[in-house]
């Protein structure tokens, strides 16, 4: 067993878990953040997509304890108190969601992939990028579409924010 | 239509709690004292099970029990059944082999449950599963279909000789030889249907809870369709009877047809719950699910197709071999028959059709209904030999469909179906107009100059959905009525609650549901909740398959609601004193028609309740309920073209055009109905493409992972251009024909005709990965 301490979603938490414990699973039934899903054995469908320290990362792929200090984001932490991300409203507004399973994964690399582009995107890098996450639903047609929508709200609200600044 | 109502694209209801992480699936469900479950399976193909030693296992820590399949027999638990008779042309029923949901004497495929371990967690219950020591007796395997037929094949189950479960025909084989022997062109082609793993993101999941004190259970669980759970649950595996069994489908990942069948796992994890005291939690993991959720597709067939001296279908005759795995999953005897063979008319006017179909044990995971089933066969089917009978009648593949289209309805088709509605030539015009079929030759000169092979095919798709008229299905051999029910509940406030049959696993349910009511009560969308997936909750259901949540599900609602409506117009013109015939409601208002007297509806419904002041002998309340049968199936149809770009160095396809244009009947939510759309057809380009199911020939599933199947990823789709042309269904009172399945069923010949196209060969295996296209390239240049 190992202690394991971090921040996620903006509250520090701790608990005891087995060695083997992968950082989903803590996050899962330690937390209960159960937003983040599960979805293969093999970290291929990016169901359980999460920010570690500001980096998209498949929560599969770590051991809880390997986080350990880290700062997580969650999908439940995503959103700021009861606005939506522009990510989020984008999915609603363009239907980039079915049965809803893949649906945090895909936010959340989404998010992680408009802001590692700040220059813009384009349907083609959205498409090659989302490599890392399945979706058996909606063929990504309303997902690549969300996606490139938030894009331009997102810069569209940072421009706006540099000429307040400014 | 108002801005929520009937027709408009209202963003979904159900959203908000997906897109925060506030969805509730099986495996996010927590009981007091809950523990945790793994399945020994079984490793072999085909071996008798010659030992159980659970000792070792039993002593491991966090153990809570071990249990095997002879204490489930003793128990009295029943075997999985299948629930659709089919009879063989001579006349005896189709051989069904005995599948305890615990293996007892015999594993007959990779995957087979044969053990139940439970535990504190689920590190420890596999921990333990490891520690399970069965000796068994290997046996030599069958995995192919036609391989099981020979004579001296491994026998899967004793009760079906040769592996045959049931040699079935439809149609008039006298007719159809005697047209294949007069005609001018017969187009010959063997197709197969390559097997398909459903793969909804969502891995299989149960939850049993045994209550000792009240002597009830409930199943969380990840169905499409609750209601048939329980029933069959109780009717069939002897679990508890239904007053006494709750099943509780949550939010559903997916199913795509995989989530329809009762599976071992739930009702052994309900019996394990009462076996060891504690709730009992089982979710698969992928692999789990690659080897034991029901697979889809998986068939070999002949097709003759005759044609007079102008070119019109005089016949068609098909012989198909279904392999439906080492056990019949529920609906498994249905699928390659009547939702197959009755579709092979197509969409073209063919007087003569005969088919025979074969169905055959392997030692494979069971088959059974996967996005369009039977259909999409069908369609495959049908729609290569068309571009086959055209490019060797060397004539344009798009004239030759359409000079044999049926014009005419209703249309009696030769294999029992009669289309009611369809404007063929409508779709294949709006797809050829959106794709610029006439501009092809050019786009296949200026790509070759890049070194390119261009190819361009279509496909028009039929399906029968809305499924489907109980007495019709009965006499068909299905051992249910597939009606659909609801309730309609308004509370004294005026809000309002309706309780459907129908499942959601991501077909927007709780959106388009609540469109219906606010377009008829004028009432806010916000006001409207739709209940649905719990059978304490729900009168009764048959679930969501075959397209009939829209046709069938929202046509109960329909009856329901003008029953609520009928009640809320007596009691408005009791109040108002005025003609029951002139009051009208709308906007959330129950007026008089011509005056200036009203009554908000939230007062409507508040005077039901208090009953002070109503029409004299009504009953208090405003709740109505209704059961809807329909009367036929609805024909869903329509046109797919592909466009296709082969790198000849590398094999590898891009789909660089791929249109639909689809008649769904009316349509209640345009943004929900293309997004059905998108997904059936990434499906289907999955199918032609990228998705194989590969058995080696001792019965090990070597594409059981995500880095061995492969799964349609972003990259590997274009975005769609998709439109709808639509002729309204005149069986149901909304004319809705239904379109969760259409994308699946239309685009897997488009693609492949497409690709025979750029490559001018007359066949490729599906999916035409790099390596089979490359591979098809050097075998025509020899």
């Amino acid at each position: 067993m190992s202690d394991v301490s971090l921040t996620v979603n903006g509250r520090r938490v701790s608990g005891n878990a087995e060695d083997r414990t992968l950082l989903v699973h803590f996050l899962r039934e330690h937390l209960g953040l159960t937003g983040t899903h599960v979805g293969c054995d093999t970290s291929q469908c990016g169901a359980c997509v999460v920010h570690v320290d500001g980096r998209a990362v498949k929560s599969c792929s770590m051991l809880a304890v390997q986080a350990s200090g880290s700062t997580v984001v969650t999908i439940e932490g995503l959103s700021n108190g009861t606005e939506l991300h522009p990510v989020q409203a984008a999915f609603k507004e363009h239907h980039g969601l079915q049965c809803g399973f893949c649906t945090p994964g895909m936010i959340m690399t989404a998010t992680d992939m408009i802001s590692r582009h700040p220059e813009g995107l384009d349907e083609a890098t959205v498409r090659a990028e989302l490599e890392g996450n399945i979706c058996r639903c909606t063929g990504y047609h309303n997902i690549v579409k969300a996606i490139l929508a938030a894009s331009q709200t997102m810069s569209k609200g940072a421009k706006g924010k540099a000429k307040q600044a400014a | 239509m108002g801005i929520e109502g009937v027709g408009a694209r209202v963003a979904r209801k159900e959203d908000k709690r997906f897109i925060t992480g506030g969805g509730r699936y099986v495996d996010d469900m927590v009981v007091p004292g809950m523990k945790h479950a793994v399945f020994v399976r079984s490793p072999h193909a085909h071996a008798q099970i010659k030992k159980i030693d659970v000792k070792k296992a039993q002593a491991m820590p966090g153990v809570v029990g071990v249990l095997t399949g002879k204490e489930l027999k003793a128990d009295g638990i029943g075997n999985l059944i299948c629930g659709w008779m089919i009879h063989s042309k001579d006349g005896s029923p189709m051989k069904m082999g005995a599948w305890s949901p615990l293996a007892v004497d015999k594993v007959r495929y990779v995957g087979d449950a044969v053990v139940i371990v439970v535990a504190d967690t689920k590190g420890q219950a596999r921990d333990a599963a490891e520690a399970v020591e069965i000796t068994y007796k290997e046996l030599k395997a069958v995995v192919e279909a036609t391989k099981a037929l020979q004579a001296g094949a491994p026998q899967v189950h004793a009760e079906a000789e040769n592996n045959l479960i049931f040699d079935w025909e439809i149609g008039d084989a006298k007719a159809t030889d005697a047209a294949i022997k007069a005609a001018a062109h017969v187009t010959r082609m063997k197709i197969v249907n390559n097997r398909l793993v459903p793969n909804a993101m969502e891995p299989r999941a149960a939850l049993g809870h045994y209550d000792k004190a009240e002597d009830h259970y409930t199943c969380w669980t990840t169905s499409q369709n609750p209601h048939v759970a329980r029933l069959v649950m109780s009717a069939f595996y002897n679990v508890a009877p239904e007053n006494k069994l709750r099943v509780i489908a949550p939010d559903v990942g997916g199913g795509f047809g995989s989530k329809i069948y009762i599976y071992p796992e739930e009702i052994v994890c309900l019996w394990a719950s009462k076996k060891t005291g504690v709730p009992v939690k089982w979710v698969a993991d992928r692999t789990e699910s690659f080897l034991t959720d029901a697979h889809g597709r998986d068939h070999v067939s002949t097709v003759e197709m005759a044609f007079d001296k102008n070119n019109r279908i005089t016949g068609l005759k098909v012989d198909t071999i279904a392999n439906l795995g080492a056990y019949m999953s529920l609906f498994s005897s249905c699928v390659p028959t009547y939702l197959y063979a009755t579709l092979l008319s197509g969409q073209y006017d063919i007087p003569a059709i005969h088919a025979n179909v074969r169905t055959v044990y392997t030692n494979t995971a069971p088959v059974d209904a996967y996005r369009g089933a039977g259909r999409p066969e069908a369609t495959y089917l049908l729609e290569r030999t068309m571009e086959t009978a055209a490019r060797e009648l060397r004539v344009s593949p798009a004239e030759l469909r359409r000079k044999n289209f049926i014009t005419s309805f209703p249309h009696q088709t030769p294999v029992i179906l009669a289309y009611d509605a369809g404007d063929y030539a409508a779709s294949l015009d709006a797809a050829m107009k959106a794709s610029d079929y006439a501009g092809f030759a050019s786009r296949k000169a200026e790509a070759a100059r890049r070194g390119k092979l261009r190819g361009i095919g279509m496909s028009n798709y039929i399906e029968a959905c809305g499924l489907a008229p109980s007495s019709a299905v009965g006499s068909l051999g299905a051992g249910v009525g597939l009606w659909e029910s609801a309730e309609v509940r308004v509370n004294a406030v005026g809000t309002i609650e309706v309780l459907t049959g129908s499942h959601s696993h991501g077909q927007g349910h709780e959106t388009t549901f609540a469109q219906l009511v606010t377009e008829r009560f004028g009432v806010p969308i916000d006001s409207v909740s739709i209940v649905h997936g719990d059978t304490d909750k729900v009168q009764m259901g048959m679930g969501t398959y075959g397209s009939r949540s829209g046709a069938v599900g929202m046509s109960a609602i329909v009856k329901a609601l003008d029953k609520v409506e009928a009640k809320a117009k007596k009691i408005a013109a009791h109040l108002l004193e005025a003609d029951e015939g002139d009051i009208v409601i709308e906007n959330g208002e129950v007026k008089v028609a011509g005056t200036d007297k009203s009554l908000p509806w939230f007062q409507v419904a508040l005077a039901s309740y208090t009953a002070h002041n109503l029409p004299a002998g009504m009953e208090p309340g405003l709740k109505e309920t209704a059961f809807y049968d329909p009367s036929n199936f609805t024909f869903p149809a329509g046109c797919y073209i592909c466009e296709v770009e082969i790198d000849p160095e590398t094999g590898t396809t891009e789909i660089v055009q791929f249109v639909a244009a689809d008649d769904f009947g009316n349509i209640i939510n345009p943004m929900i109905v293309e997004g059905q759309v998108h997904g059936g057809i990434a499906q289907g380009i999955g199918q032609a493409l990228l998705e194989g199911t590969h058995y080696d020939a001792s019965g090990q599933l070597l594409t059981a992972s995500y880095m061995d199947y492969t799964m349609p990823r972003a990259g590997d789709l274009p975005s769609f251009k998709i439109s709808t042309s639509n002729t309204p269904c005149p069986g149901n009172p909304l004319g809705i024909k239904g379109c969760g399945e259409a994308g699946a069923i239309g685009s897997p010949p488009a693609v492949i005709n497409a690709i025979t196209d750029a490559l001018g060969i007359v066949d490729i295996a599906m999916p035409a990965s790099p390596s089979t296209v490359w591979a098809a390239i050097q075998a025509a240049k020899h």
